[in-house]
């Protein structure tokens, strides 16, 4: 009897009945083949992930400690010798900073290397992103375009930072940061890498938490509000106190730019000279 | 009278289209048409009366008019919706309107999702894996409601394509699994009838073409005309192929 039902489909349903697309006709072999897949891309995705988190919870601390100068000289000069150890060592170890610069540095790098991984490869992707981008007029995508500039942005400006402290870890103060900053024309970069690494912070820990799923809670609509909300926030206040520390920086070197390259000396380090010199000087004969 | 109204009191509409017949060779061009809003009017609804009123070689696709077929799939205003879906007074009179990207166009607002999908489906061995013969005469073993409910929750996808056209990430990278297989993933590893361990769902998503690929752009997310949640189960699949890969 004819008919229009084709029974063949019954006995092979999931046969293909046209050809696939490429991509898929091409995947969809190199299943059959079942060759172990590589566990590269897991830990790859979850390095990318970790370093992240680590240089965006490090930006937080880093920020704090630097805008100790908003409080004083001594406050920040504190905080500079504490992290040489000056505090549990005999005498401060200028070193101990460059250990923990190489670290963040080495970290940064491999972060970079592997967020290369999702960059545009090629001018055709590029302009297919953008536009789509445009088109779509959607948040989060566009944020993950923001942070694909400052994070190319971050490879040079963080890069010239990172080395600087890194090779020149003694020349953390007040007076010293400050003639970086002013006599040393530092701070235009530092301006951009503050605005970069402020940004690409808080959009990557928004991200973050969003690619994981933490915090999703009974509404992961309302958490991703609030998390967006939480995203700005972060970003107003450090950009906020990264520019009010930094014109701190520019005042002082501006004001010490006729003794750029004079070490600070705290003023209690310097009254106990002073002290000594007095007591000295009333030992004098006749003094 | 108020701009864009005409004389009923109704605003006029303007339908730019954009028009394409790959097979006849007439190249991508914008079109407009122009027509009175009603009330309660749909695009499925305008798209109609374009079709019988002005240009009956319009093509675009359609089946149930109720967001439930996934068939007429568009961009409105470069966003992915459905036309039936999509109320005319929540937009501006001048609404333009062109064929989902990704999927092989037809011609005009017509594309080819079932290919797209059918090679997914495929790719990504979308059906329960079971090593027991199947007895269609018995009854099903019975299954936890609220399992099903989970199930069913992800099973609500109607192969729309508009996750897969709001994908900043399968756009540049056509290789992409996509929002949607990876809820086919996620909605067959919660099946109890599929044998399938997360090793073996590691050997179809766990690469960059594959749930690592995601960039958590969550378009897919925010233009799901069905409210499927892909954040949500896009995040707990890496976090277990993770588990999986390490």
């Amino acid at each position: 009897m004819d008919s229009s039902f084709d029974s063949s489909g019954i006995a092979r349903p999931l046969a293909p009945v046209r050809p696939l697309p490429e991509a898929a006709a091409r995947s969809a072999q190199a299943v059959q083949v079942r060759t172990r897949k590589s566990r590269w891309p897991a830990r790859l995705d979850l390095l990318q992930s970790a370093s992240g988190l680590f240089l965006a919870l490090f930006l937080v601390g880093h920020m704090f400690f630097v805008s100790s100068i908003l409080i004083s000289k001594e406050a920040f000069y504190a905080v500079a010798r504490f992290f040489e150890g000056a505090y549990f060592l005999a005498e401060p170890r200028p070193w101990l900073v460059s250990g923990v610069v190489g670290v963040v540095l080495t970290v940064f790098v491999a972060h970079a290397w592997l967020a290369m991984r999702k960059f545009p490869a090629n001018f055709r992707q590029y302009k297919v992103f953008a536009e789509h981008k445009a088109q779509l007029r959607h948040g989060d995508t566009g944020l993950w375009w923001i942070q694909l500039w400052t994070g190319f942005a971050l490879f040079f400006l963080g890069t010239v930072h990172l080395y600087g402290m890194l090779t020149q870890p003694e020349l953390i103060g007040p007076y010293e940061s400050a003639d970086r900053i002013w006599t040393g024309n530092m701070w235009p970069l530092y301006l951009l890498l503050l605005f970069a690494v402020e940004i690409h912070g808080s959009i990557g820990l928004y991200r973050l938490a969003l690619k994981w799923g933490w915090l999703e809670g009974r509404d992961p609509a309302a958490t991703r509000r609030r998390l967006r909300a939480a995203k700005t926030a972060f970003s107003v206040f450090f950009l906020g106190l990264g520019l009010a520390s930094l014109l701190a920086y520019v005042q002082l070197g501006i004001a010490h730019a006729d003794k750029a390259g004079e070490r600070y000396v705290p003023q209690r380090a310097s009254a106990v000279k002073l002290g000594e010199l007095e007591f000295a000087l009333s030992r004098r004969p006749g003094g | 009278m108020k701009k864009n109204a005409v004389s009923s009191g109704h605003r006029a509409l303007t339908l730019r289209i954009l028009r394409s017949s790959p097979t006849e060779g007439v190249a991508p061009h914008w079109q407009d048409f122009h027509l009175e809003e009603a009330e309660g009017m749909t695009l499925f609804i305008a798209l109609n009366e374009v079709r019988e009123t002005l240009d009956p070689a319009l093509q675009f696709d359609f089946v149930c008019r109720a967001g439930i077929c996934g068939s007429c799939g568009m961009l409105i205003n470069g966003k992915p919706g459905l036309a039936c879906r999509s109320l005319t007074r929540d937009l501006d009179p001048l609404i333009t309107l062109a064929p989902l990207p990704v999927f092989e166009l037809i011609g005009d607002l017509s594309v080819n999702t079932g290919k797209w999908m059918r090679g997914t489906a495929e790719r990504l061995e979308t059906w329960v894996h079971s090593s027991q013969e199947a007895d269609l005469t018995a009854l099903e073993a019975p299954m936890e409601p609220e399992l099903a409910e989970a199930i069913y929750e992800l099973d609500r996808c109607i192969e729309c394509g508009c996750c897969v056209a709001g994908c900043g990430t399968l756009r540049m990278r056509e290789e992409f699994v996509g929002a949607i297989g990876l809820n086919k993933i996620a909605r067959f590893r919660l099946d109890p009838r599929d044998e399938r361990s997360d090793d073996d769902f590691y050997q179809l998503i766990g690469d960059d073409t594959g749930v690592f690929g995601c960039m958590s752009l969550l378009a897919c997310q925010d233009v799901c005309p069905k409210g499927l949640p892909l954040q949500t189960q896009i995040a707990f699949l890496r976090r277990k192929m993770v588990a999986s890969g390490l």
